[in-house]
């Protein structure tokens, strides 16, 4: 069956269940197109031997009640899988191989998934092109030369590509909404403490969050189901109730109030983006929804004040990588020069640079006019979106503010790479959940994605707006296999 | 919006102060990478101090974000037998430990 890889996961679950599909030829068709797609550079480290074994024992003794039910996933290369290298797309964690499992990842294989492979990253989640990742860039499907979006950047191109059914991704900054909005595909950033960080090699821990990617908002509910879970080992988990978000899921958002924020209003946006927002207002309000104008007056604050709190964070996550206890070690001639050459041979340049902001800014002296000014901008950019919350039920923006550019464009020039973010990180500042689906595309025929933002812990609603919405904007990915001769 | 005089120490940031940095970070600099370091880090720092434009001294900073304070667990031993499995990515190691260039003469 050489259409098994387009299916969406929905339909895929269906077939597997009717047993019209087995797992094993599932495996076998997202593998032989994977080994047809090297070109993309979307995998860092494949699975497929083991993935084709586990498939067939799922097969000798199914189990079609579990919610994943033998389905063959890649995963992002910053979750921890035992005994599969996992690398970070760092070539400090280039050997690694974990001796335990994430939890996001082991909720998947609870339920049923079978691991395809590791998916390419910019290193340590740092970037927003994968251009950063130690294992070289990775080629957006939907044209030759574009980058992918990042950090989740091999995760995005393998899901548009049709190399695994669905995947998950982290998002610190925008890494999985900004990478689906440039792919045509679904992203979604849940909540802050809804997916647990444990075994998630960290970035900046009170702004990384796991979520799911899909080629629909329907599969996105089944993932999130799927890996949102309280978790002990995890101290920022959150202990609430969740929901059957697929179950729950409706398209009926009738009289829902939706805020449009004037802030996201932004100098030099293209024009293209503003008809996008606009179209997309106008589909919310025939879904039925209540249009309102709103404010978030911090909004231009949101960028400085992630480009200190995330580097700051990292820094001091990122001190663990010394060359003693895993990854890379270089030779010095003392302990402390075996440190020095150990980090700066195994970092890339961008994480070296987020490294040495992070160490500034929380040096002796700079700490006050730096970390702690940004922890309060923090809290004012927070109780924006509380104030706006009073009035409306979802924020809906621009997930980007541009479509996917091309490799090598903003490579040269940190800020103009870091304005990528700019609708996305207030979203991870207030520890909201926001959700990325295609609305459209450029006039080069490039996806173009709308962020919708809920309240916390709803991701429900957040959900189910996307679902009405993506009824309505009926947008079909054109992807002509360029890659595969 | 009240503009702040007392916050930010609006200064460029010099070759010896990413020296500094580096050596506190335990990231060895060449030179040339060093002076473009310092103008990358210039040209986000820049960008940075737009939050001088803010008054904040009544605002308390936000330390986390999920409102919940920190759970204690029971200081109990979880796992057992653990060694091999921390010391098996080690780069260097004898049986039971990790091995450093020598720190002590």
């Amino acid at each position: 069956m050489s259409e098994i890889p387009s299916l969406t996961l929905y339909e895929l679950i269906k077939n597997i269940k009717e047993k019209k599909i087995s797992s094993n030829e599932a495996a076998k068709s997202f593998i032989d197109r994977a080994e047809r797609s090297k070109k993309l550079n979307t995998y860092v480290t494949d699975n497929f031997e083991n993935c084709l074994k586990l498939s067939k024992q799922f097969d000798n003794r199914p189990n079609f009640d579990l919610k994943l039910p033998g389905i063959p996933i890649a995963v992002k290369d910053l979750f921890c899988t035992t005994d599969v290298r996992t690398t970070a797309g760092s070539n400090i964690l280039n050997n690694f191989i974990p001796t335990y499992e994430s939890t996001v990842t082991q909720n998947i294989w609870n339920e049923g998934g079978i691991l395809l492979g590791k998916l390419n990253c910019d290193e340590f989640a740092m970037g927003s092109s994968n251009e950063t990742s130690f294992f070289g860039n990775v080629q957006n499907p939907i044209s030759k030369d574009l980058v992918p979006g990042g950090s989740s950047g091999g995760s995005s191109a393998a899901l548009a590509a049709n190399l695994t059914p669905i995947t998950i991704g982290t998002d610190t900054g925008g890494s999985i909404r900004q990478p689906a909005s440039f792919t045509g595909t679904v992203g979604l950033k849940p909540t802050y403490g809804s997916c647990s960080r444990y075994g998630i090699v960290a970035f900046a821990s009170s702004l990384d969050q796991a979520g799911p990617m899909s080629k629909d908002v329907k599969d996105c509910s089944i993932l999130l189901e799927v890996i949102s879970s309280f978790d002990k080992k995890d101290s920022t988990s959150i202990d609430f109730k969740r929901n059957n978000y697929s179950k729950e899921l409706t398209n009926n958002i009738k009289g829902l109030k939706i805020g449009i924020p004037k802030e996201y209003r932004i100098d030099g946006m293209p024009d293209e983006i503003e008809k996008l927002w606009q179209k997309g207002i106008e589909y919310a309000k025939e879904c039925g929804a209540e249009i309102i104008d709103i404010s978030l007056p911090h909004t231009s604050y949101a960028l400085p004040t992630y480009y200190i709190v995330a580097p700051a964070e990292a820094s001091s996550n990122l001190a663990r990588y010394d060359g003693v206890k895993y990854g890379f070690r270089s030779s010095g001639e003392n302990l402390i020069d075996m440190y020095e050459k150990t980090r700066s041979e195994g970092f890339g340049e961008e994480v070296k640079r987020r490294i040495m902001i992070g160490t500034y800014v929380l040096s002796s002296g700079y700490y006050d006019a730096y970390y702690l000014k940004a922890q309060k901008v923090r809290q004012l950019i927070k109780k924006d979106f509380d104030d706006a919350y009073n009035k409306v039920d979802a924020i809906l923006t621009p997930s980007t503010p541009s479509s996917a550019f091309k490799i090598g464009e903003k490579s040269s020039d940190p800020v103009s790479m870091y304005l990528n973010d700019i609708f996305t990180v207030p979203v991870n500042l207030a520890g909201l959940p926001g959700i990325s689906i295609p609305a459209g595309t450029d006039k080069n025929n490039y996806p173009l994605g709308l962020q919708i933002i809920g309240k916390p812990f709803d991701e429900q609603t957040v959900l189910n707006i996307a679902y009405s919405m993506e009824e309505k904007i009926n947008y079909k990915n054109n992807i002509c296999d360029w890659w595969i001769k | 919006m009240v503009v702040c005089d007392n916050i930010f120490y609006h200064m460029t940031i010099d070759l010896k102060t990413v020296k500094h940095i580096s050596k506190l970070a335990r990231i060895s600099l060449e030179e040339k990478k060093a002076e473009k370091l310092a103008t990358d880090m210039n040209s986000i720092f820049e960008f940075i101090e737009k939050l001088n434009e803010l008054n904040t001294d009544n605002v308390e900073p936000l330390t986390s974000i999920a409102e919940t304070t920190l759970r204690f667990r029971d200081d109990k031993i979880t796992s057992e037998n653990i060694r091999e499995k921390i010391l098996k990515n080690s780069p260097e190691k004898n049986d039971d430990f990790f091995v450093v260039p020598k720190v002590v003469e």
